[in-house]
């Protein structure tokens, strides 16, 4: 146990150095904070015995000293004036510090996410990188900067008042030192037990969650199956379940507030009691004792800040550690200054290349691929059997690991990755559309264009029809939902065909298009790959028939190349493959 | 809030007496200052050793009692939330199940689960508190006024200024600042989404070289959400030194007219005392009562959203089972399903997505059902279970419009396979009984073999007992398929809709499919929607859309023969048939 401890304190100790170099610039700012928070500590805690003083002058019908009431209180209003004006700088000060290093860690983020490997936003999930640099982020700026500056007050709060309390009486003191603890021991207490409860509210609402959104998610197969009623049923007996472990968590947890508050009243009229006795022993003056009572009422407050403020840290530090592995991932190869020469004629020269996106497992070995200017290549092979690697690897969205690509004699690895992928038009199986109008997604690639060439690429690719029917044509707002796939699908292509590029990369491009708009939209295609190189990963057999060279694939690997002819008179998997997907048409 | 208060209904007793026992704690609170001031006035002037004993123990006792009090509170407030809130979740849950397709496509289902999930924790969260401290801080607030007033009226002529004048500050800067916090959460938002894209893109991003482009409005939006969240905190920022200033300004007025009361006589040294811890409470209290406000008036909203939801009728009404003469509509002999004249727009959608549909399905036919993406085919099909209504027309199954039919009775003879293959958590078994709760092992088994998928579940470890996770994801997208099939065919349906339900099956397993369902007892009237034609030629009868209109129907002999848009989707599937260039066939395509 101490042994983790220590470890996750040297963790912590790096984590905020980490979090410190990051806010180098602000450091300044940081050292201001903390100069401030200490001053309106000190000041805040000094003024109630400025105010005992003043009590200690009202004693009876004429024992009161107005000559010192008068002293007492400007002084009071000057320190006053001190205490409110750093309270209000610090507060300034910490808002610039928290939302400037947020804004700064996430500007970071997204240049990062733009410059990683794409094999790194492949790995992890996308929920999960969007949490690092929105909720993380925050926490961290939260967690971490505010809690660093509230645990430095509260422990300046506690010393302070312990010595200023130490200065009233020493023996009142002590006892409120002493008594103290027990309010700490009966919070955990409470917290031990209900945390029990808490854990078990957790789980059933998380079976109630997850009940609601195979339910609610999926209403209208629920309909279909009239299966409302048992749904409901279902529903009642977790959430009569949730409700008896609720009704315990809140409760528990609510007994913390008052148990503390009680403990800290006793302490209160202890402090009363032995204070009173100590003035008619003549070792303490009224206005003491009132500024006892206060301290011995604030006294609790900065140890209950500093103890969420540990809960807090421990969360932050975990999240700035989530935030800091995605910012320090390594960043992808350095680019090339040197440009691919535009326009390329799209010859194509792929050499020996070998590839393996995990070193165990190698996939792509010694292949060897020339392709003209113009010529087709189609890929085919079973589901998943990696058809999307090759594009990788001509988009340069992975690296190969030995051999070389060349376009128009050019090794694409000594010019820039931009200037690369210029030469290429991608149309995809996944349809990413960006969030905007129908005109900023078609313009996606060359946003200079004018509205009449954006209706002509969308006429030709047979996007137009229903983009006309929308309700604002080319500035309707897309909305993912309102869209079906082969609508997306259309606008997608209707993007390449938009920019005209070169080479074409399409990745079933047409799969989620019915086969009368697909054969429409495939002669707008042929139209366009005339005179251009293109590689297209197929599933229709007319695609595939009229390429230039086929390659199947499997497992990841190019087992195949050839022209149908060939390939069918090889009698190899490409004829199994193929009698198997499209024989069966015939039937 | 207040649409919601039905919920309360039952908690009434626990809702009144949670605020009413933390006003006691709140009195006891409140007695504190005064017996200090006793102990000063009475104990210590007189040297009364004893009354300063009697008054500690009267001290002790106002901490058990509050403790207690409020140990009182804590529960009822427990109870009436969480029991508001149990009851709410389970009417919305069943509120729901009563919506038709229409309000349905209207609402998100992630809305939907954020209602019943993050915003009804919300709101009895916000109950809880309200319950608790609504009243308490207020309480305290006013209590010390006229407590103060009791000591001296001179006095507390400085809780009177003072306590307007701090509510103002306090008050004036919240209000002010929710709207600004909600427009910094939209903010957060839209960041959140240009992040998200950015993720989802990385490829079509980086392929169109627009990764500068979206750092630049990335970083727009970042300073953007940085300005508003200053702006909000320079706001704040002002609640604390301003509060501090007031109440401290306050206590030196009262501490100076304190002094003059003391000095005439009208005034003791231990209820200045008391007058000034008065004092020191009600900044506490103001403080407490800003933030709780803000709790509570984000569970206000939440709560607004909830009983929005609750607000949405369903839009379609069912006749009363049995008051229909059923038996002789069943009797008859009707056709299984029959359009009759039927044109259909989605709400808030400007084209029709059919028009003017007519055709009749004989008990026992197969129907085929082709055309282009979007053409209305899914659209069809679900107006025969009557997941919407026709806009014009009449839709009759066995010979009785659906609008007559009680509710449940279509579900209970339709056995609908979606065309988004989803499947439940739970056991195989719990998933073909969504059919029928009352199947026994062999109807399931019978159901799988003739779905082509009793090889899969004879193949998985437990068989029928085998666990699938959420969305079926441990499952193939064609084993889903083919268990959905199932799972429809489990019902023994009169009517079987498949709505492009074989999609990621091979040619021979489709077709050995339709076989077996073909082949299955009973006459059941078989609807396959299809892009394919080799699904759906050998039906009695194809029904051939083309953007909504029938653009065909027959069978696949005489639509080759008559219907131009059927040739086009089949000889694009078929290009080697097209009469034309059977021998050009390659070259062409």
């Amino acid at each position: 146990m101490m042994n983790i401890r220590k470890e996750t304190g040297k963790k912590t100790a790096a984590t905020f150095r980490k979090v410190l170099t990051y806010i180098g610039r602000y450091r300044i700012l940081l050292f201001l904070s903390l100069l401030l928070a200490a001053a309106s500590v000190v000041l805040q805690l000094f003024i109630p015995i400025l105010f005992g003083r003043a009590i200690d002058c009202i004693v009876s019908p004429g024992e009161v000293d107005f000559a010192t009431l008068t002293n007492l209180a400007g002084r009071i209003v000057i320190l006053l004036a001190a205490a409110a004006l750093s309270t209000w700088l610090m507060n300034l000060i910490n808002n610039r510090l928290t939302y400037r290093t947020v804004q700064d860690i996430r500007a970071k983020a997204i240049r990062q996410i733009q410059n990683v490997p794409l094999s790194y936003l492949d790995a992890g999930s996308e929920g999960d990188i969007v949490q690092r640099v929105i909720a993380d982020v925050d926490q961290l700026s939260d967690g971490l900067l505010m809690g660093f500056t509230q645990l430095f007050s509260g422990v300046v709060m506690i010393v302070m008042t312990l010595v200023f309390m130490l200065m009233q009486s020493v023996s009142i003191s002590v006892m409120v030192i002493v008594l103290t603890p027990v309010s700490f021991l009966i919070a955990r207490f409470i917290a031990k037990h209900s945390f029990a409860m808490f854990r078990k509210q957790t789980d059933v609402r998380g079976q109630q969650t997850a009940l609601i959104s195979e339910m609610v998610g999926n209403e209208k197969i629920v309909r279909a199956f009239n299966y409302g009623a048992r749904a409901s049923k279902r529903f009642e007996a977790i959430n009569r379940e949730l409700q008896k472990y609720s009704v315990k968590a809140v409760f528990f947890s609510s007994l913390t507030n008052p148990c503390t508050r009680a403990v800290n009243a006793v302490i209160y009229a202890l402090v009363a009691l032995a204070g009173s006795f100590m003035i008619l022993g003549g070792s303490l003056t009224v206005g003491t004792l009132t500024v006892l009572l206060t301290y011995a009422n604030q006294y609790m407050k900065p140890f209950n800040d500093i103890s969420s403020v540990f809960t807090e840290l421990t969360g932050a530090m975990a999240c700035a550690g989530r935030v800091f592995e995605l910012i320090e991932a390594t960043p992808q190869s350095p680019d090339p200054v040197k440009q691919l020469p535009a326009p390329v004629s799209g010859s194509v020269l792929i050499q020996d290349v070998s590839f393996s996106y995990t070193p165990d497992h190698p996939l792509i070995e010694h292949f060897t691929l020339s392709a003209r200017p113009g010529m087709r290549i189609a890929i085919v092979g079973p589901t998943g059997c990696g058809k999307t690697t090759f594009i990788n690897l001509l988009m340069r969205f992975y690296d190969i690991q030995a051999g070389t690509i060349a376009i128009d004699g050019t090794d694409i690895y000594t010019v820039s990755r931009s200037s690369l992928r210029r030469q290429f038009g991608m149309v995809l199986q996944d349809t990413w559309l960006a969030s905007g109008t129908v005109r900023d997604n078609l313009a996606f690639g060359r946003p200079e264009a004018t509205d009449e060439e954006i209706i002509a690429a969308a006429k030709e690719a047979r996007s137009w029809d229903f983009i006309r029917r929308m309700p604002k044509q080319l500035d309707t707002v897309i909305s993912d939902d309102d869209l079906s796939q082969g609508q997306k699908q259309l606008l997608c292509i209707t993007r390449v065909m938009l920019v005209r590029p070169p080479m074409l990369i399409l990745d079933e491009a047409t799969s989620s298009i019915d086969t009368r708009t697909e054969l429409l939209v495939q002669e707008a295609f042929d139209r366009l790959m005339a005179g251009r190189t293109s590689f297209i990963v197929a599933h229709r057999l007319s695609t595939i028939r009229s390429a230039d060279v086929i390659l199947v694939m499997r497992d990841g690997k190019i087992i195949e190349q050839g022209t149908h002819e060939q390939l069918m008179a090889a009698g190899g998997f490409y004829t199994t493959l193929y009698n198997s997907q499209f024989a069966g048409a015939a039937i | 809030m207040y649409r919601l208060r039905r919920f309360l209904k039952d908690y009434r007793k626990q809702a009144v007496l949670a605020p009413i026992f933390k006003l006691l704690e709140a009195l006891m609170n409140l007695l504190v200052p005064l017996v200090v001031g006793a102990i000063i006035n009475s104990g210590i002037r007189a040297a009364d050793r004893g009354f300063i004993v009697r008054m500690f123990i009267v001290l002790f006792a106002l901490a058990i009692l509050g403790m207690l009090f409020s140990f009182v509170a804590q529960w009822y407030a427990a109870s009436a939330s969480v029991g508001f809130t149990t009851r709410m979740r389970q009417a919305l849950f069943d509120h729901i199940q009563k919506l038709s397709f229409t309000e349905i496509d209207a609402l998100h289902p992630d809305t939907l689960i954020t209602r019943m999930t993050s915003d009804a924790n919300q709101v009895q969260n916000g109950l809880n508190l309200a319950l608790r401290l609504l009243l308490r801080s207020p309480f305290i607030v006013f209590g010390s006024m006229i407590l103060a007033f009791t000591i001296d009226v001179k006095s507390a002529l400085v809780f009177a200024v003072a306590i307007p004048l701090l509510s103002v500050v306090v008050f004036a800067i919240m209000l002010a600042s929710i709207p600004l916090f909600t427009k910094s959460q939209r903010a957060l938002d839209h960041l959140t989404a240009l992040t998200r894209e950015n993720l989802s893109g990385a490829r079509v991003i980086r392929a169109f070289c627009k990764e500068k482009q979206e750092v630049d409005e990335f970083d727009r939006r970042n300073r953007a959400l940085t300005r508003l969240n200053e702006t909000v905190g320079r706001l704040s920022a002002l609640m604390n030194p301003l509060t501090y200033v007031i109440i401290n300004i306050a206590t030196i007025a009262l501490l100076r007219t304190g002094a003059l009361q003391v000095s005439l006589g009208a005034l003791r040294q231990g209820d200045v005392v008391a007058l000034y811890n008065y004092m020191a409470q009600i900044i506490i209290e103001l403080i407490k009562m800003a933030s709780l406000i803000i709790t509570i008036n984000k569970s206000l909203a939440c709560a607004d959203r909830i009983a929005d939801v609750f607000a949405i009728q369903p839009g379609m009404t069912y006749p009363a089972a049995g008051t229909a003469p059923e038996t002789i509509a069943e009797t008859a002999p009707a056709p299984a399903v029959c359009f009759d004249h039927v044109s259909f727009t989605y709400a808030g959608a400007g084209d029709a997505a059919l028009s003017d549909i007519s055709f009749t399905a004989e008990k026992g036919s197969t129907i085929g059902i082709i055309g282009g993406t979007g053409c209305g085919k899914s659209t069809l099909v679900s107006l025969i279970a009557r997941f919407y209504d026709a806009t014009e027309g009449c839709v009759r199954v066995n010979g009785r419009d659906v609008r007559s039919c009680p509710e449940g009775f279509l579900t209970d003879r339709i056995g609908f396979v979606p065309q988004k293959a989803v499947l439940f958590r739970g056991t195989v078994r719990d998933n073909l009984r969504w059919g029928s709760e009352a199947a026994d092992d062999a109807a399931l088994w019978e159901a799988l073999s003739a779905a082509q998928a009793r090889d899969v579940i004879e193949n998985k470890p437990g068989k029928l007992d085998f666990a699938i996770e959420q969305n079926g994801r441990n499952l193939s997208g064609g084993q889903k398929q083919r268990l959905t099939i199932a799972r429809a065919l489990v019902k023994k349906p009169e009517i079987l809709i498949m709505d492009d339900s074989a999609s990621a099956l091979d040619y021979s397993t489709d077709l050995a499919l339709r076989r077996a369902v073909r082949a299955m007892e009973g006459s059941m009237t078989i609807f396959i929607v299809s892009q394919r034609a080799s699904s759906i030629r050998d039906a009695d009868q194809i029904l051939v859309l083309d953007d909504g209109r029938l653009a065909g129907k027959g069978t696949h002999e005489e639509l080759l023969k008559s219907c131009s848009v059927y040739q086009e989707i089949y000889y694009s599937q078929y290009p080697d048939e097209r009469p034309e260039n059977t021998a050009a066939g390659k070259e062409q395509a």
